[in-house]
């Protein structure tokens, strides 16, 4: 069935299966590889986009689902000219080794910072404390998200 | 001028396309007319395959195949090892798929090939599958007594004893003044990384080429494996390395999977690629970790260690995988640690069990054994009324004992040394650090509701695993460079550590170079990342080659200029000739320049060493605890980037943590996998252990090799379980608490603390 939203500022129209996941829908169909895929059981959250501004697990959410809504993913979240500051912050805090998880970090990290630029370490724990990282044992990754607390301040500097 | 890119925390150009979900994973790959595979795994953990029926599947529109043994003339293939090949292992290699028998739960049995992975799961549920089950093998217990045997016409279920011996421990025991002997257990633990594994392959009946996306840790290694199994000259097949989800010695090995895929698409004519789900990645992926000793240690009153014996049993899972006995042989080779014990006796048998066959996971036998001699060690010092860090300090291998010769390893005499060092320094800088003089007046309180523990443990890191290591070097057109290198990227950074090294060696930018790894297309060999060692390894084989490219630019340059070479002075990628003409690298960059260098450690091990120090807080009624702080020093040769160092030793310190006290892979009696999810098998998360610290030091470089680096990607897990097991222990000694398992979960530390305030 046919089904319409908006990915990263353009208007899409996929024919899907009812029971495809959304994540499924964005990396397969619209060939967006940057969400990845690491549980399918919306533990891990490497598939984090943003619906409608929320952070939300991709692979939770059935692309039906997505009817009408505003999405957008890490490509929508990234520039050919320059690394946003939150992802400058991430590249200088060394906030990623193998990068799996990183897109659903970043815009994890993203979300909150766009909602509570003022946010604490606590408070970041707490919301990156959904998204699984294997490798860095996430001292840089929160660290990282707090150094980039500044730039979200100003409306202008946010992607 | 001389670079100093080594040393220098350079920001890593792997995270240029990382933070923009640029990476390329093998399941970003999607060529045309690709198939997908789905694997029908056995839901029984022992029993006879009586039949498989694909009728039905095969009938669901878009499945294009059902590959099962039968498939395979003269029977499926089966892996062979690639670490420690004994000729008694052979029997307890595992095919490529099962044929007659299953032996555990996620043992493939079926390959569904697809048009998509939805279609294929739906085929899945079709094939009919009869097992007649068979009493499982559960456990060690179970496995030695050999009423049920996983291979029958091996008539046991012991796969393998290794034996760890130096000086007489009989004797030695004989007169000791002072013995204990305890019994500790470790559970079972995986490398999980968070990228589930894949394989896409291709294959061109015209050319007669095989294309195999997904490779990593060993390409070169599993193309020879794969050649031989698929009947192949080895260069027709290319083995290509994409980005990769985090290794930690699981990913990468040689899995059933390496085979069945590349198999399918010569059958079928058509790319087929396998993505596994992570409830298969959990049973399907290297186990590791399971182990049980009974120890026994001999010292004198005033805390001199005489001796060290006993037994360990390894719950190996059911057949021997590539790098299987790794873990043992650790286990038995590393018990002793970074400790002066001259008499060892130490013995490790391999058992057969109807569970996940096991593999290396980072500090493969190192963090089971630093748990039993730490915990060991804690409970000596206490009956022997000494001080927990003077013991250690008066028994650490000193510096004038460098190189420090450890046990043989049997039945293949396994020889080894610690290459250099000065074990008090880590100990001393930790100790500073983590301000244990006056933290340790909180041992053993109860404050506000929770009991404080502080313990260390002390530690050795085998890296640079031998023999050898390849690279190449080859001056573009634009006076840029292209490193080749025969290592393999997981996630590490190694295409940041290289370009250090190289733009150090020959002296030119670092944005000059870029670096092109893993692959077997870019060199003729190779060897990997596996053992902490690509960065001493492919690094020093970067600096070799340099020179090489180096040494041909000067006869070039010499020969342009009309000089002898040894007259020209050489520096900064430039040639100049006494009379001050002089040629640039870039000058001569249409020449094809280029130098393939290889560094062979002759398998002389590098010896990171180091302590840990933790401190915890354990909740007195729901035994929760808290990591108020963890601080590991260790001393790591020579730092090539500070940045990339310190992230692999913070992460391997949570990942440690993560066994210490949530991940456990557990199994009911009847050898089923009880925890299948994410949601089971507990890995740490942001809020968990905030409070952990890393010190590196380069104060002994390794004399083993040019860079003078030791490999530093495992320490960081090694020491956890010891220092953390003794914390906790600590924590609870007015209660008679002893840590004697890991992991201490909840559940496992509440009942602990039940069972002794019940009794207190």
């Amino acid at each position: 069935m046919p089904v319409s939203f908006e990915v990263n500022g353009k208007r899409v129209t996929v024919e899907v299966e009812p029971r495809m996941t959304l994540v499924d829908c964005l990396r397969h169909q619209l060939r967006l590889t940057g969400t990845h895929v690491g549980c399918e059981h919306g533990v891990c959250g490497a598939c984090t986009i943003l619906l409608d501004g929320e952070a939300v697990r991709a692979c939770l959410i059935l692309a039906v689902q997505a009817e009408g809504c505003k999405v957008v993913t890490i490509e929508g979240l990234s520039n050919d000219e320059a690394l946003t500051p939150l992802q400058a912050s991430f590249r200088r805090h060394h906030a990623v080794q193998c990068g799996f998880c990183t897109p659903g970090m970043i815009t994890t990290a993203h979300a909150l910072l766009t909602a509570e630029p003022d946010c604490d370490a606590d408070r970041v724990r707490e919301v990156l404390s959904g998204n699984i990282c294997r490798c860095t044992g996430y001292i840089s990754i929160v660290e990282a998200v707090l150094d980039a607390r500044s730039a979200y301040r100003t409306p202008e500097s946010q992607s | 001028m001389k670079n100093s890119y080594v040393g220098s925390a350079v920001e890593r150009r792997e995270d240029l396309r990382f933070v923009r979900g640029r990476g390329q994973y093998v399941d970003d790959l999607a060529p045309d007319g690709l198939l997908h595979a789905v694997i029908l795994r056995s839901s029984v953990a022992h029993g006879r395959i009586r039949s498989i029926d694909a009728a039905a599947a095969v009938k669901i529109a878009g499945v294009h195949a059902v590959i099962t043994a039968r498939d395979m003339p003269g029977g499926p293939p089966r892996i062979a090892m690639r670490l420690q090949p004994l000729p008694e292992f052979k029997p307890f290699e595992q095919s490529v798929i099962a044929d007659t028998k299953v032996r555990y739960v996620g043992e493939p049995i079926a390959l569904v090939l697809a048009t998509s992975m939805a279609v294929g799961e739906d085929a899945l549920d079709r094939i009919v599958v009869d097992i007649e089950p068979l009493p499982a093998v559960s456990d060690c217990e179970t496995s030695a007594n050999g009423d049920r045997l996983l291979f029958a016409e091996q008539g046991t279920n012991c796969a393998m004893t290794f034996t760890a011996e130096c000086g007489d421990a009989v004797a030695a025991f004989a007169i000791a003044p002072y013995v204990r002997r305890e019994k500790f257990r470790t559970g079972r633990h995986y490398g999980l990384t968070m990228e589930p594994r894949g394989v896409m392959a291709e294959w061109d009946a015209a050319t007669g080429q095989l294309t195999v996306s997904g490779a990593a840790k060993v390409p070169f290694f599993n193309r020879r494996i794969l050649a031989k199994l698929m009947g192949l000259p080895e260069d027709a097949i290319a083995m290509v390395e994409n980005d990769v989800g985090g290794g930690f010695g699981a990913r990468g090995e040689f899995y059933p999977e390496d085979f069945l895929i590349p198999f399918a698409a010569r059958q079928v004519g058509r790319p087929v690629k396998w993505i596994e789900d992570r409830r298969e990645n959990l049973m399907a992926m290297n186990h590791a970790r399971q182990a049980q000793v009974d120890v026994e240690i001999a010292c004198t009153r005033d805390g001199a260690i005489l001796a060290l014996r006993g037994h360990a049993d390894v719950d190996m899972g059911a057949y021997m995988r590539t790098n299987g006995a790794v873990g043992s042989r650790n286990v038995a080779q590393f018990m002793s640690g970074p400790y002066r014990i001259p008499n060892i006796d130490v013995d490790v048998t391999l058992f057969m069990t109807n569970k996940t066959p096991v593999g290396t996971y980072r500090g493969p036998g190192r963090f089971e054994t630093d748990f039993f001699r730490e915990r060991l060690f804690d409970m000596v010092a206490k009956d022997l009324g000494l001080d927990r860090v003077d013991f250690r300090r008066r028994n650490l291998v000193a510096e004038s004992e460098m190189p420090y010769a450890i046990a043989t390893i049997n039945p293949f005499e396994s020889k080894d040394q610690f290459d250099s060092g000065d074990y008090q320094i880590t100990l001393d800088r930790c100790l500073t650090e983590f301000g244990w003089d006056e933290k340790s007046k909180l041992q053993g309180r109860l404050i506000d509701g929770r009991w404080h523990g502080l313990a260390l443990g002390c530690f050795i890191e085998g890296g640079a695993a031998g023999p050898k290591e390849t690279a190449g070097v080859t001056l573009n057109d634009d006076g840029s460079f292209t490193i080749a290198m025969g290592s393999s990227a997981v996630g590490q950074g190694v295409e940041t550590v290289f370009a250090q090294i190289a733009a150090d060696a020959l002296e030119i930018p670092l944005t000059s170079i870029r670096v092109m790894h893993g692959s077997t297309t870019y060199l003729k060999e190779g060897y990997g990342s596996y053992g902490s060692r690509a960065t001493v390894m492919g690094g020093s084989a970067v600096v070799v080659a340099a020179q090489k490219l180096l040494e041909n630019f000067r006869a070039l340059a010499a020969k342009e200029l009309h000089v002898p070479p040894e007259k020209l002075t050489m520096a900064d990628g430039q040639a100049t000739a006494p009379d001050g003409r002089r040629l640039t690298l870039t000058d001569l960059s249409a020449h094809g320049l280029s130098a393939e260098g290889s560094f062979s450690n002759n398998s002389k091990a590098t010896y990171t060493y180091g302590t840990a120090l933790a401190h915890v807080a354990v909740d007195a009624k729901t035994a929760r605890v808290e990591v108020l702080d963890y601080v590991v020093v260790d001393d790591v040769g020579r730092i090539i980037n500070p940045h990339t160092l310190h992230g692999q030793v913070i992460g391997a310190a949570v990942q440690g943590l993560g066994g210490v006290f949530s991940e456990e892979l557990v199994y009911d009696s009847n050898g089923q996998l009880l925890s299948g999810s994410l949601a089971d098998y507990l890995i740490p998360v942001a809020t968990d252990y905030p409070n952990v610290r890393a010190i590196s030091l380069e104060l002994h470089p390794s004399p083993n090799n040019p860079l003078g680096a030791k490999g530093a990607g495992e320490g960081g897990i090694i020491p956890v379980g010891g220092a953390l097991a003794n914390a906790v222990s600590n924590a609870l000694s007015s209660l008679g608490v002893e840590i004697r398992e890991l992991p201490l979960t909840p559940p496992r530390l509440w009942s602990l603390l039940q069972k002794a305030t019940a009794s207190a």
